[in-house]
């Protein structure tokens, strides 16, 4: 009896899951790629969310081994998750698929560390490298290649001092980079640049130099809301919400009740309201971070008059944030919530 | 037999609460997925309350964007039953899908509720956040299966 209902869940519990990770048989690259990557990376990698993946120099210097640490560790606070869910088999038949992309074989290399002069590699990398991958090596600003709005760079150069990223690469696999440059993007190969063999040695010498530690809280230690008791009525307290709202530029977009859209109208308790509001430039800052941030959008504080008080409560971006694996927008989420707290004091006090 | 389910159960949440947001591309285009969107969500027995155009606000104010919307929506028993149970809960709702426009392809996402959970750990709210997150996840499948 167990057995057979184990057999008609199942697959219910599978198709439940939406098509997301496991949902396809692991020997079904396509699919697995199309229901794990191709949301940011898109349909045949020509990045969107996600980097580009289906340039020729790429996949011609990207070894198997590399896509498939970048696939377990991901790339922790750069948007690239880690997949724990996908077994060995599935993580093969990705990068089997990605290789589709490519006639060249995939290339193998030494695990040796190659041996450089990091001083040297340095001032190469200040002079050749770190306009766009950061004075530390921290990458480019935004998320991949985006084609739904303007971007200052046609693809986010790389974090090269991200965990995921160091620990997925071998010095052999830097340096083959380096030599080659990749069409398609800024990025030359050295020997443009005049430099030789042993300066892409002391280049990959440097770039192993360059560290980052994740400081991000764990999860559950931070509140999930903002939340300040108001002494002042519903109605006061809203006008105060307003004038604080437009004077730190902000605009007011609308005020509605918790319950509208989802009650006939004149049925929504008027004991909770929400007030609306946008400063369109920190948005657009912020999409230009990650385009995702819909999620956050738009800014909006709920009040509830309990009878005993009123409440005046938010999410706590920094929380949700969490959720993105974006260190940029760890940090536009810290600032955000110090304003809806300046805001929620202000109108409270 | 109730143990054996909920050791099942069990086995499977991790497939179903492994991602921290919900990402689907849909092949539709913007309209298209727009339409399809909103008779998913009613499909599930909630109601849309409110489409915030995003990428109207942002060109009237003279920012360049292609089309972005945030789709509200919700089932009015669940939501009063929830601001009496876990008041401080309210701000994330009504729940939301945000879906933009990438080119001639359409992308769609929402948050789970991971960054919830730990604070809920103990209470019957994990079932319900369950309950959401599988809703979510088949909405969007509609949209990314749809022809």
């Amino acid at each position: 009896m167990f057995m057979q209902c184990l057999k008609l869940l199942i697959p219910g519990v599978i198709l439940a899951s939406g098509g997301f990770a496991l949902a396809a048989p692991a020997s079904d690259g396509d699919t697995l790629y199309q229901q794990n990557c191709a949301v940011c990376h898109g349909a045949h990698g020509d990045g969107g969310v996600g980097v580009p993946l289906n340039l020729p120099d790429f996949l011609a210097v990207a070894s198997d081994d590399y896509l498939r640490k970048t696939l377990h560790e991901g790339r922790p606070g750069r948007v690239m998750p880690a997949f724990p869910a996908l077994d060995e088999q599935a993580v093969d038949a990705i990068i089997g698929h990605i290789r589709s992309w490519s006639e060249k074989p995939a290339p193998v290399y030494s695990d040796q560390a190659l041996q450089g002069n990091a001083e040297h590699g340095s001032t190469l990398f200040a002079t050749h490298c770190a306009a766009c991958h950061g004075v530390h090596g921290q990458g480019g600003a935004g998320t991949g290649v985006t084609f739904s709005r303007p971007r200052e760079s046609p693809v986010m150069a790389p974090a090269l001092n991200n965990p995921g990223f160091q620990h997925s690469v071998s010095d052999a696999m830097l340096k083959a980079t380096l030599l080659a440059g990749r069409e398609g993007t800024p990025m030359p190969a050295v020997g443009s640049l005049g430099l030789n063999d042993q300066d892409a040695n002391d280049l990959v010498a440097w770039i192993r130099e360059l560290k980052v530690e994740d400081e991000r809280p764990a999860r559950g230690a931070l509140d999930p809301i903002i939340q300040f008791e108001s002494s002042y009525s519903l109605e006061e307290t809203l006008e105060n919400l307003k004038q604080a709202v437009v004077g730190r530029n902000f605009r007011i977009i609308r005020v509605q009740y918790f319950q509208e859209g989802l009650t006939s109208e004149g049925e929504e308790d008027p004991a909770r309201v929400m007030l609306y509001f946008c400063n369109f430039s920190f948005l657009d800052e912020a999409l230009a971070i990650d385009p995702r941030v819909g999620l956050f959008l738009p800014c909006r504080i709920t009040l509830v008059d309990t009878g005993h008080g009123v409440q005046v409560m938010t999410i706590n971006p920094k929380n949700l944030s969490r959720l993105f694996n974006n260190a940029e927008l760890d940090k536009a989420c810290q600032e955000m919530h110090d304003i809806y707290a300046e805001i929620m004091e202000d109108a409270t006090l | 037999m109730k143990k054996y389910l909920f050791l099942l159960l069990l086995l499977c949440s991790p497939l179903l609460v492994a991602q921290d947001l919900f990402m689907v591309r849909t092949q539709l285009s913007f309209p298209e997925a727009m339409t399809v969107l909103q008779e998913a969500i009613g499909n599930h027995a909630y109601k849309v309350s409110r489409v915030q155009r995003v990428d109207i606000g942002l060109t009237e104010s003279g920012y360049a964007t292609d089309r972005y919307r945030v789709v509200f929506f919700g089932d009015i028993d669940e939501l009063n039953l929830l601001s009496e149970q876990y008041p401080e809960l309210v701000p994330y709702f009504p729940m939301k899908i945000a879906i933009f426009a990438e080119g001639d392809e359409t992308i769609l996402l929402a948050s789970s509720f991971a960054h919830l959970r730990p604070n809920y750990a103990s209470g019957s709210l994990q079932s319900r956040f369950d309950k959401w997150e599988n809703d979510i996840r088949q909405i969007l499948d509609e949209v990314r299966t749809a022809d």
